[in-house]
């Protein structure tokens, strides 16, 4: 029986987004989960959902919105040790990943997240094309966590390999 | 009153009278006594009986329990209830500076003449990581758990920030590190001492890459302390005691000052920064508003400082305060290194006690440590590399959930 998929945090992403988001080839998809104050016209992720901290505008409403699946490397690194609790490593022995943040042009900010495995630092720079994918965060008997991750826009990364 | 009247009214009406610290290292004690420690050297320093001190603040650790987070009535009772009011502040690694500002605005209310500043921490070995428990609604307990965000992973997407837009090299990193190290081997209170060459550096492991272990700062215990009175106090209490000789140190800024929204560099232990869609960004980031506000109370500017303690979180982190303290232009940081210009003898030495390179953290004692060795290096006594007849020194920190300080001290 195929496990369960639960996401690793509620409320922050969805695994069915709407129709007219990009949809990654051979991933499955997902968009971040913010807010829009639509007052100020600012964002909030993770999604703000008590006042809006635009200060100024704590009288606004706060519209749930899928944020942008792609943007550009803001910076970007690895985690060549296993981090410490709570962190629960998906593999034994640990296996180094990459983190990326990455800047959406609609939303003017900038979001962290695990880099797909199988991506080393080698094929990362600032300023290139990266997409959200649903991942694994971690699993255990009956159910797979699932996370966002980033990745190369893929005819970046053959750019790169070229 | 203008924010610049008061500026003026504040700035050197405060002295540091005395200054006290217990040696970093990995010592495995409880913080007190390293706290308690600090606090006899300061107050002997002072020449202060603790009996005559009328206010006593604490700068609180998050690791050591419940006595961590009243940290200055647990000073205050080590060294003995004299009823006295107490304050206990956590800021993240400006803990120590905010409990100095609680201090200097007891003084300059005409509350008390003398007030002691202390903070101490014993760490755990290894990543600093959250508190126990499934704490879903903690962005601190969830950047672990989602991503695996450790400290050093942030300190490193600001060094890659670096590499990629101002062509800064691993070994840039490495020189600021080989700096600090010779900077430190003479300190009596740093915890490494120890020169160190561009090949240690480069045979150290990557913990995140660019940085490397040599390039990311340990964590350490540690204890600092600092008498503070008014200026009053500190004139008549040097003219009846037999008195150092040694040049009066004035408090000019205390700066402890918050982002500006939206604050669009990526901060500890955020997912995400603030958008600026809708709200326009600050002229100035967070922290460089940390260096301006200070610089605005003491009526100072970068060209005025003569001596710089800044936060070595990381050995790219020490670059990065050049540019926001305004010691040279944006991307200017590691010409300004290998010139010489920061280190010792040169027009503006940063870390001369060895930074967060030779002594590792210990987080409420550690923005107090850099006011003790501005102390030290204005009043020309500091023990191991010293600078010139400094007249202006600055401190820098910043620290978790958009905190960090600078503190102003002239002679």
């Amino acid at each position: 029986m195929a496990k369960a998929k639960l996401p690793a945090v509620e409320g922050w992403f969805t695994m069915s987004p709407s129709e007219n988001t990009l949809r990654p080839i051979g991933a499955d998809p997902v968009a971040l989960i913010g807010t829009r104050c639509e007052q100020s016209g600012t964002y909030f992720f993770p999604p703000e959902r008590v006042m809006s901290r635009a200060p100024g505008f704590a009288a606004s409403e706060l519209v749930e919105v899928e944020l942008s699946t792609r943007g550009r490397l803001w910076s970007y690194t690895d985690a060549q040790y296993q981090p410490p609790e709570p962190f629960e490593a998906p593999t034994d022995p640990y296996q180094p990943f990459c983190l990326a943040a990455v800047e959406l042009e609609t939303e003017k900010l900038v979001v962290l997240g695990q880099v797909v495995a199988g991506v080393g630092i080698d094929d990362l720079r600032v300023g290139m094309e990266m997409e959200l994918v649903l991942g694994t965060l971690y699993e255990d008997e009956d159910t797979e966590y699932t996370m966002w991750k980033w990745r190369p826009v893929a005819a970046d990364t053959a750019r790169g390999e070229a | 009153m203008s924010t610049e009247q008061v500026a003026e009214q504040v700035a050197e009406q405060v002295a540091v009278l005395g200054v006290g610290m217990h040696p970093w290292g990995k010592w495995g004690r409880n913080f007190v006594e390293y706290g308690v420690a600090a606090a006899q050297d300061a107050l002997a320093d002072a020449g202060i009986d603790w009996r005559d001190v009328g206010f006593v603040a604490g700068a609180d650790t998050m690791r050591n329990g419940y006595p961590g987070y009243v940290a200055g009535a647990t000073f205050a009772q080590a060294l003995g209830w004299t009823g006295i009011p107490v304050t206990s502040s956590y800021g993240a690694c400006a803990s120590g500076a905010m409990a100095l500002d609680a201090a200097r605005q007891r003084i300059l209310s005409g509350m008390c003449e003398v007030a002691l500043v202390v903070g101490a921490d014993t760490t755990p070995k290894g990543f600093l990581k959250p508190n126990k428990g499934e704490r879903g609604d903690d962005p601190d307990w969830l950047r672990f758990r989602l991503l695996g965000m450790t400290n050093p992973a942030y300190f490193a997407m600001w060094a890659r920030r670096r590499i990629d837009l101002f062509g800064a090299s691993s070994d840039d990193f490495a020189q600021v590190k080989i700096k600090n190290a010779r900077h430190g081997i003479d300190n009596p209170y740093a915890r490494y001492r120890k020169l160190v060459t561009a090949e240690d550096v480069a045979k150290s492991p990557t913990v995140s890459s660019p940085l490397r272990l040599l390039d990311i700062c340990a964590t350490s215990d540690g204890g600092a302390a600092v008498v503070l009175t008014s200026m009053e106090y500190a004139k008549k209490h040097l003219s009846t005691s037999a008195g150092s000789g040694d040049p009066l140190v004035r408090v000019a800024a205390i700066s402890t000052v918050t982002p500006t929204f939206p604050n669009t560099i990526l901060e500890m232990p955020n997912f995400a920064t603030d958008s600026a869609a809708g709200i326009a960004q600050p002229d100035r980031g967070f922290k460089q508003a940390i260096g301006d506000a200070a610089y605005a109370q003491a009526g100072v500017g970068p060209d005025d400082v003569d001596v710089a303690e800044v936060y070595d979180l990381s050995t790219a982190l020490e670059l990065d305060w050049y540019e926001d303290l305004g010691f040279c232009g944006v991307g200017e940081a590691e010409k300004l290194l290998r010139d010489g210009a920061t280190s010792l003898g040169g027009r503006l030495p940063v870390n001369l006690s060895g930074g967060l390179a030779c002594f590792g953290e210990a987080v409420p004692a550690q923005a107090l440590a850099q006011v003790c060795e501005l102390t030290w290096q204005l009043r020309g006594t500091a023990q191991g590399a010293l600078a010139e007849d400094a007249k202006v020194g600055i401190t820098a920190n910043q620290g978790l959930f958009g905190h960090g300080s600078s503190v102003i001290l002239t002679r």
